[in-house]
């Protein structure tokens, strides 16, 4: 988009209103603010003034017709705005325009020539460059004659504009029309509508561009704050999809689950979301990867929309994680918002600007479920896409906790509307096994990593957050107290079947040594035998010499 | 007497200018003969008394005395209405 040629504008240094018209307020035009009672109209014009006289080098004259100058001092005095400075250096002059209709009477044909000379003298005075007229309308209670009144005021607009100031003009919101008194027939080049409006008892302030002679502006509706920060427009657009993508990776604070992805950790900008059902331990999760942003010397900002900074730190410190000293360091912003504090688009632009001025390399919302309550799922959803396309657009990390209500199958697909969205999920169970809850981890996606597609018991204590491989049995994943059975059991029966082997290897030994025994006995016997049949063989060959010899003696003997 | 006072305000040479000072005048002659001291300004000449004054409409009479202060708009061609507006009651 270009500025044509011809339309110079006028920076109002409102934070996101420049962007909005592509350079502010029209130069040497007048513009029409019109709005509710206690929308921001006055607040506007006050800011166009001082950052043009503070900022630009563009003294003002403020016309008020209903406030007193000090008034205005003092108000924009708690948004650090030292206006009386500025009157004191002659950058910004009031002219107080008191109209008082009890001491008025009219007596025939008149005009606002005075009106005139005053502004004249007080642009002449400081050189002025521009021009707020708060609330011109207050005129038209005091003079009953309106024609001649609009003829006056028409005259006054061509005589500003001929001077060439930059005018804002404030009105009021008329019943069904834009002013009260009809002032947009006057203006031209630049109507602005401020809006304040209550939805389910959430209020939301919003801007709308209605006119803007000669810019292509956007039509939309955008929300706006009042808050210690002056009047900040927050132009919340949805980003394309042409964000830049790292391959670096961050820790999540829990070793266990870094090491459940292959190359140890979640990629930088991807967006996280951790859902689970009630005290299943999301937020602690959450609050790890905030801890570990923290430790490597990046910035967190965290949203919670449940718990308080104080309350966040006492939990995380029954971890062993200490959260408070980043946060009194400055690393770790906490901001604790409850969702019916804002609407949710005003809620977004809030984040929005938030991430802006602080900056974190992480931004943590827990829980996003905080705002179904409050909203519908489509404008929730709306609204995260938004976030991501934010977030992912500066490169940040983003952490984002849901709350399940019931964690059956159904329910976990119906809650995938919002996983499209994520780079990565991680479930957390909380499981009903033998009258014992058990909490359970499963990294269900990952994008662009390849994770572990197993259940881990997840175990909180005061060292922190571990994730037990669960025992893998006949039986399936078993985890708590059934796992720790399971194991037992299973040790048992190990130490029952080694008792087996060794009593069977014991006996089988006693057998052989009885075996051998036995042999050893045999074996004496067969020896005793031996002996004794050499010894028969003895004695019987010594008979049978004997005998042969008995025999020659015998012979011999016969013989001689 | 107590002092009375009047100020017209003025800007340049206008025809409502000018035909507010002459009904002044006259009115001053025809009906409050010597009730009032008159006086008439110019804005155009001296733009900073319209602050002091606060001034807006022109013409502008003011009655500046006695109090209350009054302020009168237009070319005062109401005659009825000046007089309603300027008549000072019995015994002021």
């Amino acid at each position: 988009m270009t500025t044509p040629q011809g339309i110079s504008k006028s920076p109002t240094g409102i934070a996101g209103f420049d962007d909005l018209t592509l350079g502010g307020v029209p130069t040497g035009r007048p513009t029409l603010v019109c709005g509710s009672t206690g929308c921001g109209k006055t607040l506007f014009a006050t800011t166009f003034l001082i950052h043009g006289a503070r900022d630009f080098a563009e003294p003002g004259v403020f016309v008020t017709f209903e406030e007193r100058p000090g008034d205005i001092v003092s108000n924009v005095a708690s948004l650090g705005f030292a206006l009386d400075q500025l009157v004191k250096d002659e950058k910004i002059a009031f002219e107080y325009v008191a109209l008082d209709r009890s001491e008025l009477e009219e007596a025939g044909d008149y005009d606002l020539e005075g009106l005139f000379l005053r502004l004249e003298s007080a642009i002449d005075s400081i050189g002025a460059k521009r021009v707020v007229l708060d609330t011109i309308e207050s005129l038209f209670s005091v003079f009953s004659n309106e024609a001649i009144l609009r003829a006056e005021i028409r005259r006054l607009f061509d005589w500003l504009k001929d001077k060439g100031m930059t005018t804002v003009i404030t009105a009021e919101r008329g019943d069904g029309t834009l002013t009260r008194q009809g002032l947009e027939e006057y203006v031209s080049d630049c109507v602005i509508l401020l809006d304040h409006r209550v939805q389910n008892q959430i209020s939301t302030r919003r801007l709308r561009i209605v006119k803007y002679r000669g810019t292509a502006h956007g039509t939309n509706e955008y929300p706006f704050l009042l808050d210690e920060d002056g009047f900040s427009v927050l132009p919340v657009s949805t980003l394309g999809l042409d964000h830049k993508v790292f391959d670096e990776r961050i820790s999540s604070g829990i070793p266990d689950l870094d090491a459940m992805l292959a190359g140890g950790g979640f990629h930088r900008g991807s967006s996280i979301l951790i859902s689970g059902v009630a005290g299943s331990g999301k937020s602690s999760v959450a609050m790890n990867f905030a801890e570990a942003a923290c430790t490597a010397g990046e910035r967190a900002l965290v949203f919670s929309f449940e718990e308080s900074a104080d309350q966040s730190v006492r939990n995380m410190k029954s971890l062993g994680v200490d959260i408070g000293r980043w946060i009194k360091s400055g690393k770790l912003h906490y901001i604790a918002k409850r969702p019916t504090f804002y609407s949710l688009e005003m809620h977004l632009a809030v984040m929005l600007r938030e991430v802006i001025k602080f900056n974190p390399s992480i931004v943590v919302l827990d829980p996003i479920s905080a705002f179904t309550e409050s909203a519908d799922r489509l404008e929730i959803q709306a609204m995260l896409l938004r976030v991501v396309d934010f977030l992912k657009g500066r490169g940040v990390t983003a952490i984002f906790t849901h709350l399940m209500h019931s964690q059956d199958g159904r329910r976990i697909e119906t809650d995938a509307g919002l996983s499209s969205l994520m780079d990565a999920w991680i479930l957390l169970l909380n499981r009903e096994v033998g009258g014992e809850f058990n909490r359970e981890l499963y990294l269900l996606k990952a994008r662009g990593t390849a994770h572990s597609n197993q259940v881990r018991e997840f175990i909180m204590s005061d060292e922190g957050i571990k994730l037990v491989p669960p025992y893998l049995g006949e039986n399936g994943a078993l985890t708590g107290t059934a796992r720790k059975n399971e194991e037992a059991r299973s040790r048992r029966t190990e130490v029952r079947r080694n008792a087996e082997v060794s009593r069977a290897q014991q006996q089988l030994q006693q057998k052989r040594r009885r075996a051998k025994a036995q042999m050893e006995a045999l074996q004496a016997e067969l020896d005793a035998d031996e002996i004794e049949l050499k010894a028969i063989t003895d004695n019987e060959t010594e008979y049978l010499r004997q005998a042969a010899v008995d025999k020659v003696d015998l012979e011999r003997s016969r013989k001689s | 007497m107590a002092p009375r006072k009047l100020i017209l305000y003025v800007a340049g040479q206008t025809p409502k200018s000018l035909a507010a000072i002459a009904n002044l005048e006259r009115i001053c002659a025809e009906h409050l003969p010597g009730q009032y001291d008159g006086e008439v300004i110019d804005l155009r000449k001296n733009p900073k008394l319209a602050r002091e004054h606060s001034i807006v409409a022109i013409p502008t009479l003011v009655r500046e005395l006695p109090v209350p202060l009054r302020k009168l708009i237009g070319d005062l061609s109401d005659t009825h209405k000046v007089l309603v507006n300027l008549s000072i009651g019995d015994g002021a």
